[in-house]
């Protein structure tokens, strides 16, 4: 696997810039490279599902792929919008495995959703967390049995909750494996 | 669960390529094995039994539809664990093949919540399912007995009644003489039976003093008497859902015949000094060398404790009656034994064997088996010739055997088994002209 020498985030109808630094932050501390915010022309409309009123995840990732030329780079998509694949109700995110690309929704973020009041804090440690979980998939790393990993496979909002930001010993190895070769 | 990598493998069935794709992704994630078809055709291709342990699969298939594409699935691997992927419209086709032996149905979209728990429900019920399978196999093994050895009519007859009375909750006396095997017979008993899984206790009787025998039976509480610092379970509670084996039953005195016969009644009892009533379930045989009905008769054994015993009994010949099996239970002994000596001894000569057959042995398959240790034990060679015995007393043959002619047989077969065959030194052993040694050897047919 090619040593990433930078992860690109790209904001898609993302104007949160507080959220967006501290994500930023997040990112290149796990994975200790360089992270840059590049905004890029994609049309979001095209891959919006009326009838379902959410964007489809993996549309999105191709949109990505086709923009992005460096390819050592990653490129994170961020987006309000809710994502989903044709046959999965929902995802909070979805990425290539071992690729390049992968893409994060703060929509099921939101305490808002949950009939609670609005809670920043909480998106912020959520979302931080998804990013990372998303292009740790695409340093090729599974999902981890370990419920403090951040690999750890979240299906409900607690599960995110519950787990920290930061890989457990045996993902940090598989991490410097795959980052290293 | 892969055997290699233990590895989860995923086959999905479905012709829209995207939700083949998304599957995929979301499977692949969870590091496990994913494998897709677009129709029955290309699944059949890749459906191999035991290659895939779930299998998600539409209903709805261009040519042969999901509920025929399930149905043959099941015939390759009927192990195979089949999720229906639906649509509302479809719900009641998919209830069919629940009926058919599929696993869940799904309707689409599908909440991935549902999904992720879904198959690690799977996964962990195949992980049990599969350790509670090899466990049962170990535990198999650790139920088989040593194997009641013997092909003559009798011991076949024998063993037909025991596989007749194993799988019921019968008691069962065991009668013969002292060696017979009689112990074994209640093993292979209680390993046929379905408290095979259970314990089978063995209490000899023979070596109990009555208030030995009480604490034996019943176990005792702590400070029911002198030395008793501890509760102590009865080896009748220990034999719970198993099976009791009373091994020399007519030494028991009248005191424990009395409370054994309460117990075997009302399958309850209490400790020796307490008052806790213990309700115990197990299966009992017993086993005797003595005429029952003449100690029932001389008043020594309690009739009704008799009739309690004696439901269904089993009578094992003596060695001496199913002859022709000593060839076999040798062979068997001799199998065993080298294998546990960790010797490649691998049968006994004509003139060894000889000598085993036509002996009586008094102490049954107990002798033979400690005569065979014991040849194993000198023999240094594959085959177990006759000077590996000490079985020189002549009184031991039968009375058929003695003939002159018969123990010339043995002695000149001895002799040459001794010298490899050399007809010359066994001619000068036994102190007689090689060409009447050839005369005899071709008389009795005996072998260099």
């Amino acid at each position: 696997m090619p040593i990433a020498s930078r992860v690109n985030i790209v904001p898609l109808d993302f104007d949160d810039d507080e959220l967006l630094g501290n994500m930023s932050s997040s990112i290149s501390q796990a994975f200790q490279i360089p992270t840059r915010i590049v905004p890029m022309d994609i049309r979001l409309d095209m891959g919006r599902n009326r009838q379902r009123d959410q964007l489809n995840s993996t549309w999105v990732l191709s949109q990505l792929l086709s923009q992005s030329l460096n390819n050592s780079d990653k490129i994170l998509g961020i987006t309000v919008h809710d994502l989903y694949t044709p046959i999965l109700t929902y995802l909070f995110g979805e990425a290539e495995l071992g690729g390049r690309a992968a893409v994060v929704s703060t929509y099921r973020f939101r305490d808002e959703l949950y009939g609670l009041p609005a809670n920043k804090d909480n998106l912020e440690k959520r979302i931080e967390k998804e990013a990372v979980h998303e292009l740790g998939h695409t340093f090729g790393l599974v999902h981890c049995l370990n419920f403090d990993c951040v690999m750890h496979a979240s299906t409900y909002i607690e599960e995110f909750d519950y787990k920290t930001n930061s890989f457990c010993p045996l993902c940090v190895s598989l991490l410097d494996e795959r980052t290293n070769t | 669960m892969n055997k290699d990598n233990n590895k989860v493998n995923i086959l999905i069935v479905d012709d829209e390529a995207s939700v083949r794709g998304s599957l995929s992704r979301w499977f692949e994630e969870f590091d496990y094995n994913v494998g897709s078809a677009a129709d029955a055709a290309e699944a059949l291709d890749k459906f191999r039994p035991g290659k895939w342990d779930i299998v998600f699969l539409d209903i709805r298939l261009p040519g042969m539809d999901g509920t025929e594409l399930h149905h043959k699935m099941k015939e390759i691997d009927p192990d195979i664990t089949t999720i229906m992927i639906t649509a509302y419209a479809s719900v009641d086709t998919a209830i069919k093949t629940l009926k058919d032996g599929a696993y869940d149905y799904i309707t689409k979209p599908i909440d991935p919540d549902y999904l992720s728990h879904l198959v690690s429900n799977i996964i962990e019920k195949k992980q049990l399912f599969s350790e509670n399978q090899k466990l049962k196999k170990r535990l198999n093994a650790l139920c088989k007995f040593d194997k009641f050895l013997g092909d003559t009519p009798q011991i076949k007859k024998l063993l037909d009644l025991v596989k007749t009375v194993a799988p019921t909750d019968t008691s069962v006396m065991i009668r013969g003489e002292s060696g017979t095997g009689k112990e074994l017979l209640a093993q292979l008993i209680h390993s046929l039976s379905p408290r095979r899984y259970s314990p089978i206790v063995t209490i000899n009787c023979a070596g109990l003093t009555p208030g030995l025998a009480e604490s034996e039976f019943f176990g005792h509480e702590k400070g029911a008497f002198t030395g008793a610092i501890y509760r102590r379970k009865g080896k009748l509670e220990i034999a719970h859902q198993g099976t009791v084996f009373l091994d020399e039953i007519g030494c028991i005195d009248s005191k424990t015949q009395m409370d054994l016969l309460r117990a075997i009644e009302t399958r309850q009892f209490t400790r020796v000094g307490g008052n806790e009533i213990v309700n115990v379930d197990f299966r009992l045989i017993c086993a005797t060398n003595l005429d029952m009905e003449k100690a029932v008769e001389q008043g020594t054994f309690r009739e009704d404790l008799y009739y309690r015993l004696n439901v269904f009994s089993l009578f094992v010949p003596p060695l001496r009656e199913h002859r022709a099996d000593i060839p076999v239970i040798a062979n068997g002994l001799l199998k065993k034994l080298s294998t546990s000596m960790n010797k490649n001894i691998t049968g006994f000569s004509n003139g060894a064997m000889d000598l085993l057959t036509n002996r009586d042995w008094s102490g049954n398959v107990r002798e033979l088996r400690n005569s065979i240790e014991r040849a194993v034990v000198v023999c240094n060679k594959q085959v177990i010739s006759s000077d590996c015995f000490v079985l020189d007393n002549i009184s031991d043959i039968s009375p058929q055997d003695q003939s002159l002619m018969t123990i010339e047989k043995r002695h000149i077969q001895n002799v040459l088994d001794k010298t490899g065959g050399n007809i010359t030194h066994a001619a000068e052993t036994l102190q007689i002209d090689r060409t009447t040694l050839y005369h005899k050897i071709e008389k009795y047919g005996l072998c260099r």
